[in-house]
């Protein structure tokens, strides 16, 4: 047998019922011995949605899986964290800086900054994610290169930044200025997209806790990216995460920090209002 | 092997079994066996191999291995290209003759560990472990 | 792989003599396993973390073949005992001929 035959197992194991009902557990997170917020109350904005509470996408995962997230040294995702923490000193750019320069010491400054965003600056008249601002500091303040949006450096600054605001609860401000790109982020969360015709709702809002062949739906909650994968050994952004969803409908998708998925962002972002901060998180 | 939609389909309505074997069975595993014990006789049992029933990603999979009075251990997936995973062998200041590492299985298949004891003998233990095939592509 | 390999090692800064204690280890790299393709159709080339071992004042604690089927960023979990104050001595050995070191001291007091 090759992988064709691999390909006609995979087939055979849709053939069986498509989607039995499998529920989230009801294990606690404790990352270093601090507890978590995984399920919290309905935020209001979510009144019409057909949730009733929301939950982290670490319920959805087995024993093993979870415990990789539960302490610091056996999460992987840290080694990117530990190469964005020597990246912050590390000058770069015509202005000869390094994030430190300004911002200093990475625990103190970026407490509590993840949480926040994506938010509005006011001083662009835009909604920014984290990786905008990120890219902004480097092109703007330090006359440094972009990172590419959803590249490993992106990805490994998100998560030392994250990291920060562990345990604390996602805010994001919905309303004020941000309020038309929040419409907006909902109404692409409940467009149906590709030949498959699903939106982000026909999955982790209608049928989450079903299994999808033979993975567990979540609700699709981004308060654990960047996320390390087992899937791909590394950590994942949310833009990356989005767009393979998206291709997954088999539809054109968006790209990596378009207004789109920005808006998205914000959207997704707000639908885990009350969860902490869990990032760099481990799926698989 | 091709398999077209029809066929696919066809094996669907007869063949659910051939889901719970092995995907492929590799003689080379046999061959790493016996290249280990020298083709010596292998207990079962007095081996303890901890791994999930499911794996959620055939990438990183964790295992723990351990064998009571064993001078080294190794650990076989049997059904990937090439079986060989690991082998521990403990030294004079090894607190215990356990082990935790994460490894890749290629698909569903008997991961085995043997355990080479300090009088010379063998023991051995199998674990089926099912690798999953993701829900978006995964 | 050389620039990219990072030892982490977790390991009790102190001891009782004679206690058995746990580490674990994880360093970051790739393993590529040789069966893997490029976009070409060419098959990508082994490049793999192939022995591990820890010692302590010289003398072993575990030495550790490794093959292609370790993940990306290996990790080991295993116990050591520990008879006296001293170092132990974590070895990497890569395909490529680079060996990454730590070193993690131990007081039993």
């Amino acid at each position: 047998m090759n992988f064709k035959a691999l390909t006609a197992i995979a087939a055979l194991m849709v053939a069986a019922p498509a989607l039995t009902f499998a529920d989230p557990d009801n294990d606690t997170l404790t990352i270093n011995g601090e507890e978590m917020v995984t399920k919290a109350p309905l935020p209001a904005h979510l009144e019409d949605s057909m949730l009733t509470e929301i939950m982290s996408g670490w319920h959805f995962r087995n024993d093993d899986t979870q415990a990789m997230q539960m302490d610091d040294f056996d999460n992987p995702g840290m080694l990117a964290v530990e190469d964005a923490a020597a990246a912050w000193d590390t000058v770069e750019g015509t202005a000869g800086k390094s994030c430190a320069s300004c911002h200093e010491n990475v625990e103190d400054s970026m407490k509590g900054v993840r949480a926040v965003y994506p938010k509005w600056n006011e001083k662009a008249g835009e909604v920014r994610t984290l990786a905008m601002q990120i890219n902004n500091c480097r092109t703007e303040n330090m006359g440094a290169e972009p990172y590419k949006y959803d590249s490993g450096p992106m990805a490994a600054m998100e998560a030392l930044i994250t990291v920060q605001s562990r345990g604390m609860p996602v805010d994001v401000a919905i309303d004020g200025p941000v309020a038309d790109t929040w419409e907006k982020g909902k109404e692409i969360y409940y467009t149906r997209f590709g030949q498959l015709e699903l939106s982000c709702a026909s999955c982790h809002e209608q049928n989450y806790g079903n299994m999808i062949r033979a993975d567990h739906l979540s609700q699709g909650q981004i308060n654990g990216f960047p996320t390390y994968r087992l899937k791909n050994a590394k950590l994942n952004t949310v833009h990356g995460r989005f767009k393979g969803c998206v291709r997954d409908t088999r539809a054109e998708t968006f790209s990596p920090g378009s207004p789109e998925f920005v808006a998205l962002e914000l959207y997704v972002a707000s639908r885990g209002n009350g969860l902490s901060v869990e990032g760099p998180s481990v799926r698989n | 092997m091709d398999f077209t939609r029809r066929d696919t389909l066809a094996l669907g309505a007869g063949a659910v079994a051939l889901t719970v074997l092995p995907f492929r069975v590799n003689a080379a595993g046999e061959d790493a066996i016996a290249a280990f014990t020298g083709g010596a006789e292998v207990a079962e049992g007095g081996v303890n191999l901890d791994a999930p029933e499911i794996a959620e990603n055939g990438n990183t999979v964790p295992i723990g291995v351990s064998a009571e009075g064993a001078t080294a251990i190794m650990l076989l997936a049997m059904g990937n290209p090439t079986p060989g995973v690991a082998t521990f062998n403990y030294g004079e200041l090894a607190g215990s003759t356990m082990a935790s590492t994460r490894i890749r299985l290629a698909g569903t298949q008997d991961v085995v560990a043997i355990a080479k004891m300090a009088d010379g003998s063998f023991a051995k233990a199998t674990k089926n472990v099912k690798v999953t095939i993701g829900g978006c592509g995964g | 792989m050389a620039d990219g390999a990072k030892p982490r090692v977790k390991a009790p800064k102190s001891a009782s003599a004679g206690e058995v204690v746990t580490i674990k280890t994880l360093i970051s790299h790739k393993m590529e396993s040789g069966q893997r393709k490029n976009k070409d159709g060419s098959v990508i080339p082994r490049s793999i973390i192939n022995r591990f071992t820890c010692e302590f004042n010289g003398t072993s604690v575990i030495d550790v073949k490794m093959e292609p089927a370790i993940s990306t960023n290996p990790y080991f979990e295993f116990e050591a005992k520990i008879p006296e104050s001293g170092d132990l001595k974590f070895t990497w050995y890569d395909d490529d001929g680079s060996v990454y070191e730590d070193v993690k001291t131990v007081q039993v007091g």
